[in-house]
């Protein structure tokens, strides 16, 4: 494996203002600012400290059930005829995602902070049943703001948050999505900033976000870089995952951003085709402007008002990005491409079908670019695909698309 | 002297505290808003606030949100904004208009685009919410070319080295958030204001503003013993709303609008005597 002799300009973002080159940055209200000062001197402190990592590590070992499995998926690879694919399973993780791996994090930041109470948004519902999880575990109260739509299309995460003993807030405003549920998590946060610790569940939002989420995802990755060695001998030639916010990707990806040899596609959502304005694929169709408190590719008109997104996926139905995505898209070290509508569900019928394993509707859009790049490579080629959530809650939506009624 | 120093500088000398209504330009159409400018100034407002429409407006409270829907459905852009202010100014020289929005609207104009076309609009003074003094120095230099004052929030929670940071880049004056919060929440403490705003003159001598919170003739007044300025919005916003909503046509709406800030006026007027 060769590394990047060149001084590693991947390990010099964020910046003391929290930039990734032009993205990033704090662009959120006064009242805010010095909340985000405190929780980015807590975590400056307990990111180095052996105890809090001793206890992060503990909690990943037995609580979510780490390492994840490397899974190589012979059949659906033999179908295809090209490179081998394996399948990094965070479906495996206790609640059935790679969201928990952030929340145990930020939950051990809240305790440590003193905070009661804790918010989150989320859109498929897998962000607010994992900080639902972990604040149960935990004892602090938990607000999970969802848009109206997501409620409908995400039922049973919804109940699943509500047995955790979460209260589940739906959001009316806008297109009642994940955004909407964005915006009013912060103005919950603004109202409530003196006891409230605000877990955000992706890489976007203002700094330190992007950083803290990043460093508690980074472990997919670094499992599967010592996995790949381990069981294959070899580092992947390509890395894929789908990008919403873009926490899971960037959680596999960070860890191999050195080898240079390791190729890396990122799958943004493109609905009914990036052709349309319905998609939510900001990296490949969008441009750079301001929201959630960060820089970053965004879909916005021809004003600089925010789009409404669509995409099978309420995960992925989002019109920015996190900003290290941004950045790494300028640099051009990882390929951001899209997956529609129609190819995440088919390929979330195959992987089940074939390997009889259920995919989330956000991860078949990474399972179904794999398809096409494994097709073009050669069966001494290897493929990694962040397996980031398991299907169960998609069922409804996949059996409302196929026509059948419960 | 820019317009808005002007302003406060002649208020003050006369004992009077400022009086600066908010309104979301284009709310809920876009050729309601000049002669609601107008009418404002009739009623007693000295200086006007527009809010920019947005859609994703994370500092606002549930009635100036649905104002940003409703404004963005009348399709009110910034540069139809400006164009409001334009026209405004043929038959206003003098009252002081600020813009009060968020980031991306007018980063996608391009920060020296937007500060030409607002300068010549005769715009005076620009609040964006979500440009904290850490992410300012793009746009600051761009407003001080042609002569518009940034506008800073100060929040309950801004600690004292921030307060002399923004002291630093800021003009026109300080604008006090008396509340955590979103717009039109809660009920500000005077008290607590009061102690804020001598924090803040500790580092400014710039005159200070207060807004977010005050709902009536009667919070006004109170808050108007200790600021130099008072900001209402969502009460303001919410009576119009209430008024073409019960089928009003434009006069009865900004007749409404007229009588809540001109008891407002007078209650400021009564605490001053």
């Amino acid at each position: 494996m060769t590394r990047n002799t060149e001084e590693n300009i991947f390990a010099t973002v964020p910046d003391e203002q929290g930039r990734y080159g032009v993205y990033g940055g704090k662009y959120v209200s006064e009242t805010l600012m010095a909340a985000l000062a405190e929780l980015e001197s807590v975590y400056r402190m307990l990111s180095v400290d052996p105890d809090f990592q001793r206890q992060l590590d503990e909690d990943l070992t037995h609580y979510v059930g780490r390492p994840s499995p490397l899974y190589e998926a012979s059949r659906w690879s033999d179908n295809i005829g090209g490179a081998r694919i394996f399948l990094k399973r965070e479906d495996l993780n206790h609640t059935g995602a790679h969201k928990i791996n952030n929340t145990i994090g930020q939950a051990l930041l809240a305790k440590h902070m003193g905070k009661k109470r804790v918010i989150a948004e989320t859109g498929a519902g897998q962000h607010g049943v994992a900080t639902a999880t972990i604040a149960a575990r935990l004892g602090l109260e938990c607000l999970v703001f969802m848009g109206e739509e997501d409620i409908r299309r995400q039922a049973l995460n919804v109940y699943r948050m509500k047995l955790l003993g979460a209260e589940v807030i739906p959001v009316t405003s806008g297109s009642r999505t994940l955004t909407d549920a964005m915006n009013e998590a912060m103005r919950d946060w603004v109202t409530n900033v003196d006891d409230t610790f605000y877990c955000i569940g992706t890489v976007a939002g203002p700094h330190p976000y992007p950083l803290l989420v990043r460093d508690f995802q980074c472990v997919i990755g670094r499992e599967a870089r010592a996995q790949s060695l381990n069981q294959v001998g070899r580092l992947p030639d390509a890395l894929v995952a789908c990008v919403g916010g873009g926490s899971n990707a960037i959680g596999l990806f960070h860890p191999f951003l050195e080898d240079s040899e390791v190729a890396m596609y990122g799958v943004e959502a493109g609905g009914h085709g990036i052709s349309t304005d319905q998609h939510a694929a900001p990296l490949t169709a969008g441009s750079p402007g301001v929201l959630h408190g960060n820089r970053t590719y965004l879909m916005q008109d021809s004003d600089g008002q925010i789009m409404e997104t669509h995409s099978v996926s309420a995960g992925l139905d989002y019109p920015g990005v996190g900003p290290e995505h941004s950045w790494l898209k300028d640099l051009g070290r990882v390929n951001y491409v899209v997956a529609d509508d129609d190819e995440a569900l088919r390929a979330f019928h195959t992987l089940t079908r074939v390997e009889g394993i259920m995919p989330a509707l956000e991860t078949s859009h990474a399972l179904a670019y794999a398809e096409t790049l494994a097709a073009q490579m050669t069966p001494q080629q290897m493929i990694i695909v962040n397996l980031s959530g398991r299907g169960d809650k998609d069922i409804h939506t996949v059996a409302e698309i196929d026509g059948i009624e419960f | 002297m820019s317009r808005i120093e002007g302003r406060f500088k002649q208020l003050a000398m006369q004992g009077r505290t400022v009086l600066i209504p908010y309104i979301v330009a284009g709310d809920p159409a876009q050729d309601v808003t000049v002669p609601l400018m107008h009418q404002l100034v009739e009623s007693g407002a000295d200086m006007i606030e527009l809010g920019v429409a947005f859609s994703d407006p994370m500092a606002e409270g549930p009635v100036i949100q649905l104002a940003h829907e409703r404004a963005l459905a009348s399709h009110t852009s910034l540069s139809s904004v400006l164009t409001m202010v334009q026209v405004f100014r043929e038959t206003d020289a003098t009252t002081p208009v600020l813009l009060m929005g968020y980031a991306n609207p007018v980063m996608h104009m391009g920060y020296a685009a937007f500060a030409d076309a607002a300068g010549a609009a005769g715009v005076d003074g620009l609040i964006t919410v979500d440009i904290p003094p850490e992410e300012v120095d793009g746009i600051n230099s761009e407003l001080q070319r042609v002569g518009i004052d940034n506008i800073f929030l100060v929040a309950p929670t801004t600690p004292e080295e921030r307060i002399a940071q923004i002291a630093a880049r800021a003009s026109g004056f300080i604008y006090y958030v008396s509340l955590k919060g979103v717009t039109g929440a809660g009920n500000l403490d005077t008290k607590e204001v009061a102690s804020r705003l001598k924090l803040i003159r500790k580092h400014s001598d710039l005159p200070v503003a207060v807004g977010f919170g005050i709902k009536d003739a009667a919070s006004a007044a109170a808050v108007a013993t200790v600021a130099d300025g008072v900001v209402v919005g969502s009460a303001l916003v919410d009576t119009l709303a209430q008024a073409f909503a019960g089928g009003g046509d434009q006069a009865v709406a900004l007749g409404s609008a007229g009588k809540l800030l001109k008891q407002i006026h007078q209650g400021i007027a009564n605490a001053a005597s």
